[in-house]
């Protein structure tokens, strides 16, 4: 079921994005792949590097977008694009790994995302499914 | 958007009402009613949330161009004054900080250019930095990022990238004052280093425009424009840094905003007072910005003129004018016959003095600001110069608007089979980005013409010229 839902949502100039999960975790990783699915096609990059990178934030929701942020401003930094996402968290405090690989000619150019807003931001739990969301902008 | 809930109070002026009780400002919506029925309920939504801001001077608006932001409208204007509890918004400027447009008008004219209209649209793609994960030549260490953010264009004509005379026809003639660069953060800078002279990508292009049709012929003359002219139009803004800027500081501000006791309608309005450290810390940090930006199109300006003259050997190429459209300016205007001294967020909106203000060229000064609405790729853009009867604290409109999401325009077209149909037309897109061209579909945009003539009608600016895309080279 969680495969099958889209994970975008509609928004006039920029994208919605949606990640599902049954933890918090696996929402937020879920999220940061609707993300870079945006600036690429995941399916073919390769987890060659590791990045690792630690944040503090007490409200889940500015949480997701800190995450989504962080990610994409490691990935500019380092000239990067990012396929696999892990995240833990316990208290406030959130640790990070994700793998990915520098850009090449081998690798789809879709669209930049300069960054995740808090518009129609929101983390909710529904059943057994956690699904983070926010507005990205383009 | 249901024209029900609005007051019409002039042919291209409307008004929200407020209910009884409510307490917010006014909310002005410039427009025709074609343009403001095709506006998503979420603009108005968004407009009013702007209005119920602390220190908001005069009304909030939109521009006829409006479409549904995150905080403010795209296309939405807003002054605060700081002695009257005012605040600066991060989402009131958004997150490109400084993204405008550079114009460059050239000596060549349609005639001499269309028979090598694709070596120089080969030879642009080839020199432009363009689209997701492509780097500029130029590295730059935190040092001299720092430079970049104190001196704006006037750091990249000292390094060769273009001549002092550009410096005259940039807004705050190439380096707006109260840049703090240690108000950046080391992430933000370490985004910039391979970043500068950079295009991007979206909606961010470089397109090479003949002037088309002249509507002002006086302020054509004094923009030095012509029919059958080539122009280039550069779009783009703040790269990496502007956007780590925005990132960081909206949800600062979101917090600060709590703790400050402002009650925000929604979160998203993320502000502070401006005379909070907060909101002073922000300033500094988006006018730094507002300085990268400058640099960066003073940098494509100069890669630009570099392909030019590799395909014709003699074109000159000036700057027009440029001028940003997600800033937030401290200016002076008049409310209630009264001067006073306002933080004009323009989100998606361009500044459009009018005749004889003093911030203006020489050149200029009788015509009033040249401003562009830059259109699709396969459509057209508007130059057109400030009024002296706007009302909108000198703003207006600065592109076509969206017309359908992103996502419906995928759908829609395919980016192959659509720039062999734009090339049929006589418009040459190079592009690294399928995907990114079916989003930009001329057919994904509403109707430049309705927009470009909504502003006039409604004295925002007046029309000067029309430019029809011949290459375009798209982020």
């Amino acid at each position: 079921m969680l495969a099958q839902s889209p994970p975008y949502f509609e928004h006039d100039a920029d994208i919605g994005i949606i990640g599902r999960g049954t933890t918090v975790e696996q929402a937020f990783e879920a999220g940061a792949h609707a993300v870079f699915a945006i600036i690429t096609n995941l399916d073919v990059v390769q987890p060659k590097s590791a990045v690792t990178f630690e944040f503090e934030e007490a409200d889940s929701e500015f949480a997701f977008v800190t995450w989504l942020n962080l990610l994409l401003g490691k990935s500019r930094e380092l000239g990067m694009v990012f396929s696999r996402f892990h995240v833990q968290h316990w208290d406030n405090r959130w640790r990070a790994e994700v793998l990915g690989e520098k850009w090449h000619v081998g690798l789809e150019r879709g669209v930049e995302v300069k960054g995740a807003t808090l518009t129609m931001l929101s983390l909710k739990h529904a059943g057994s499914i956690w699904e983070a969301r926010c507005i990205v902008d383009v | 958007m249901n024209l029900n809930q609005l007051h019409q109070l002039q042919p291209y002026l409307w008004c929200l009402p407020r209910q009884p009780g409510e307490t917010r400002a006014e909310v002005m919506l410039y427009g025709s009613a074609p343009l403001l029925v095709s506006m998503d309920d979420k603009v108005l939504e968004q407009v009013a949330n702007v209005a119920c801001l602390p220190g908001l001077a005069g009304a909030a608006m939109t521009m006829p161009d409006a479409h549904w932001g995150y905080g403010f409208p795209i296309g939405g204007v807003a002054a605060f004054d700081a002695e009257q509890g005012g605040v600066i918004s991060a989402g009131g400027v958004g997150f490109d900080i400084s993204c405008g447009i550079r114009c460059l008008r050239s000596n060549l004219t349609v005639h001499d250019a269309t028979p090598s209209f694709t070596r120089l649209a080969d030879t642009l793609f080839q020199t432009i930095p363009a689209g997701v994960g492509e780097e500029g030549h130029i590295k730059l260490n935190t040092a001299e990022i720092d430079q970049v953010l104190q001196e704006g264009a006037h750091w990249a004509v000292r390094q060769g990238y273009g001549n002092t005379a550009d410096l005259e026809y940039i807004e705050e003639r190439g380096c707006i004052g109260g840049a703090v660069p240690d108000h950046v953060s080391e992430l933000a800078k370490k985004r910039q280093r391979g970043e500068m002279g950079t295009l991007g990508s979206g909606n961010h292009y470089l397109e090479v425009q003949v002037v088309e049709r002249i509507y002002d012929p006086a302020a054509a003359l004094a923009f030095g424009l012509h029919e059958g002219q080539i122009v280039i139009s550069i779009h783009c803004g703040s790269r990496g840094l502007g956007h780590q800027i925005g990132t960081e500081y909206l949800l600062m501000l979101a917090k600060a905003a709590s703790r400050l006791g402002i009650r925000l309608p929604n979160r998203e309005l993320a502000c502070a007072p401006i005379k909070s450290p907060e909101g002073q810390q922000y300033i500094g940090a988006m006018n730094a910005a507002i300085n990268c930006a400058l640099a960066n199109r003073q940098i494509l300006t100069h890669l630009t003129r570099t392909a030019f003259t590799e395909i014709y050997p003699h074109a000159e190429l000036e700057t027009l004018f440029d001028v940003s459209h997600n800033t937030c300016k401290v200016e002076t205007h008049k409310i209630d016959g009264k001067s006073r001294l306002l933080h004009v967020h323009r989100k998606g909106a361009t500044r459009a003095f009018g005749p004889g203000h003093l911030l203006l060229p020489e050149r200029y000064r009788t015509v009033g600001q040249p401003v562009v609405i830059g259109g699709s790729m396969g459509t057209g853009s508007y130059i057109l110069a400030g009024t002296s009867g706007n009302q909108a604290f000198a703003s207006a409109s600065h592109g076509a608007g969206r017309a359908m999401s992103r996502h419906q325009a995928s759908a829609r077209w395919q980016g192959r089979a659509l720039i062999s149909e734009l090339a049929q037309l006589g418009i040459l897109i190079r592009t690294r980005s399928m995907r990114g061209a079916a989003e930009e579909a001329p057919g994904a945009y509403k109707d430049v013409d309705l927009v470009a003539e909504a502003t006039e009608q409604a004295g925002l600016a007046r029309r000067v010229a029309f430019l029809r895309p011949k290459v375009c080279v798209k982020g």
